[in-house]
């Protein structure tokens, strides 16, 4: 089998944990294993990666300081076309799905987005993917190509211990012409409120199924009553009905609370990341196949307008209020 | 400014059961609400803000059966002047790349400025159209974009796109361009009834393949990076105990649980 080539992200001086779980991913499937450092003196992660990889083709640039799809995606293209890897590997994330489908566009490569399982044909990758926010894992058939390219979500694969010892090539910038087209100007962190849920005990969490911000206080209540804070899916601050300091998920906090509470909410992958490492987790949902009941400790599958305002009552009993 | 948005009609499953039908490849959508897909429903905004800020004109674009037409009115009907749905039967069953390829086809024959579409789609969650269609005008794209300020020679915009945490990555992008629009970038407005009375007029602009200039084998299924061999059901870790009984009960189980592992 050809190479595989997994490009390594990072940001802000931070190697990205998505980076070593595709090097390891990729140890298994049968090519020789090709990091790919775009960076400005990133030398610790070439040494990071080497310990993953068979190789690391290092680009040291200013150019690569910040992500910008159009340098990466012509420095990757350049890299793909000298080198001819079978498959390229690139993390599921902001970045990779800014770059992935472009780059797969200019080499005609066919490209799978959000892989969250790989098994390979041969040369040829046979991935699965998830459908409906993760209520149905779909089983894909990629077209017959010399060149594939994935995007793998966060966690599908393990990041191990490092086993390898790569060796490091230092390679000239491919991209000679300037960059016009797309300018990095600066990162902004996301506002700070009141409560800081990273550092809540307890967390009632609340979604799509509270359905109208009126209906808001029986949450409220429940989370009174608990000596809880309130957190959120990405759905009810999108709404603008909690502030978005309160979302749990990937482009959120990320809690580990001793119990998140999880009412009317389905447990999105991108919800979940957020969420899964909580000690209890408590979800009341009235579909049954939502996925959070597959990470949940306990679950009450029925409509929540009837169970909160009933747990609530319990909950003030037990407490004597 | 001339502004184009393309918007996808899905199903709502956020709050539903979904059901394989017994092909294997698609699910059972007797029982679905459809509506626009949600990042679409922000795109169309985002544009319609724009267009009231400099003027211009909001082109929607939409790949579909005829179903497709209350989604484009609805995005008529908040603001939108024109309308354009891509129909045929060869666009079926088609991955984000080859939808990219029609959408791109109906967009190379109009002049734009800024082409906006969803960062993703809550059904098959590619979001591989705006990077790819980009890439196939020949134009800088943006996605999780979460802010757009035109900046004032009308030839660049400063974007903020959405990463990991929430933090922002600002960037300065030339047009013309394609934006994928992340949700929560603005406050959806609700159709006026006067508006929704005038779309109801407004004449939606059929277009097939042919029409297009696309070989049947260049979209659709055909023209697909990865075409879906079956669906099954997630796999799952161990499932949650599930509480029975009626809320009264499933409440004061829970609530005894709480209590014994010393959460209340």
């Amino acid at each position: 089998m050809k190479d595989i080539f997994v490009l390594i992200e990072h940001r802000r001086g931070e190697m990205r944990d998505v980076s070593v779980e595709m090097l390891c991913g990729a140890a298994g499937l049968g090519g020789a294993v090709v990091a790919v450092l775009l960076g400005k003196d990133v030398d610790a992660f070439a040494e990071k990666a080497a310990g993953y990889a068979d190789k690391v083709l290092y680009v040291n640039d200013p150019m690569f300081e910040n992500y910008n799809s159009e340098a990466y995606q012509k420095a990757l293209s350049a890299l793909i076309k000298e080198h001819n890897p079978g498959l390229v590997l690139i993390g599921n994330t902001a970045q990779g799905i800014d770059l992935a489908p472009a780059l797969a566009v200019e080499l005609g490569a066919p490209l799978v987005t959000d892989v969250t399982a790989l098994e390979m044909d041969g040369d040829k990758p046979k991935p699965t993917r998830q459908f409906y926010g993760g209520k149905l894992d779909a089983h894909m058939v990629m077209k017959d190509a010399d060149l594939y390219i994935l995007t793998v979500r966060e966690a599908t694969f393990q990041a191990g211990e490092p086993s390898k010892s790569g060796e490091i090539v230092k390679v000239e910038n491919p991209v000679k012409e300037e960059i016009t087209y797309r300018k990095f100007l600066e990162y902004v962190e996301p506002e700070v409120g009141e409560v800081d849920i990273t550092q809540s005990t307890l967390l009632v969490g609340v979604g799509r199924g509270i359905r109208e911000d009126k209906n808001l206080p029986i949450v409220e209540e429940l989370a009174k009553a608990l000596g809880a804070d309130l957190a959120a899916s990405r759905a009810v601050v999108d709404a603008g009905w909690l502030p978005a300091d309160r979302q749990v998920g990937i482009s959120g906090k990320t809690v580990k609370p001793k119990l998140y509470l999880a009412v009317g909410i389905s447990g999105a992958f991108q919800h979940v990341t957020g969420m899964k490492g909580s000690e209890v987790i408590v979800a009341i949902n009235k579909d049954p196949d939502a996925p959070i009941f597959g990470i949940a400790d306990y679950g009450i599958v029925d409509d929540l307008f009837k169970v909160v305002p009933k747990l609530t009552e319990k909950i003030k009993e037990l407490k004597g209020l | 400014m001339n502004l184009v948005v393309c918007v996808k009609r899905v199903p709502d499953t956020a709050e539903s059961e979904v059901h394989i039908d017994a092909s294997g490849k698609d699910i059972d959508k007797s029982r679905l609400s459809f509506g626009i897909n949600e990042c679409d429903n922000y795109a169309v905004e985002e544009a319609i803000q724009i267009k009231e800020r400099l003027g211009g004109t909001v082109t929607v674009i939409s790949l579909g059966p005829k179903e497709n037409d209350e989604v484009i009115r609805m995005a008529l009907a908040k603001g939108g002047d024109e309308a354009i749905r891509l129909e045929d039967e060869a666009f079926d069953g088609g991955d984000g790349f080859a939808v990219a390829k029609a959408l791109a086809a109906a967009i190379k024959g109009l002049e734009f400025d800024i082409v906006f579409t969803g960062a993703l789609a809550d059904d098959d969650g590619y979001a591989v159209v705006p990077a790819a269609l980009g890439e196939l005008l020949g134009v800088p794209h943006a996605t999780y974009v979460k802010k757009v300020e035109i900046l004032e020679d009308g030839k660049r915009a400063k974007v903020g796109r959405e990463l990991e945490g929430g933090l922002l990555e600002f960037l300065e992008i030339e047009l013309p361009c394609v934006l994928g629009i992340q949700t929560g970038i603005n406050e959806p407005r609700y159709a006026s009834f006067k508006g929704i009375k005038q779309a109801a007029k407004k004449e939606i602009a059929i277009k097939s393949a042919a029409d297009l200039g696309l070989d049947p084998s260049e979209v659709g299924e055909s023209g697909s990076w990865a075409v879906l061999e079956k669906f099954t059901p997630p796999v799952v870790g161990e499932m949650a105990e599930i509480l029975e009984g009626d809320p009264e009960e499933t409440a004061a189980k829970l609530a005894a649980i709480l209590k014994e592992k010393g959460l209340v």
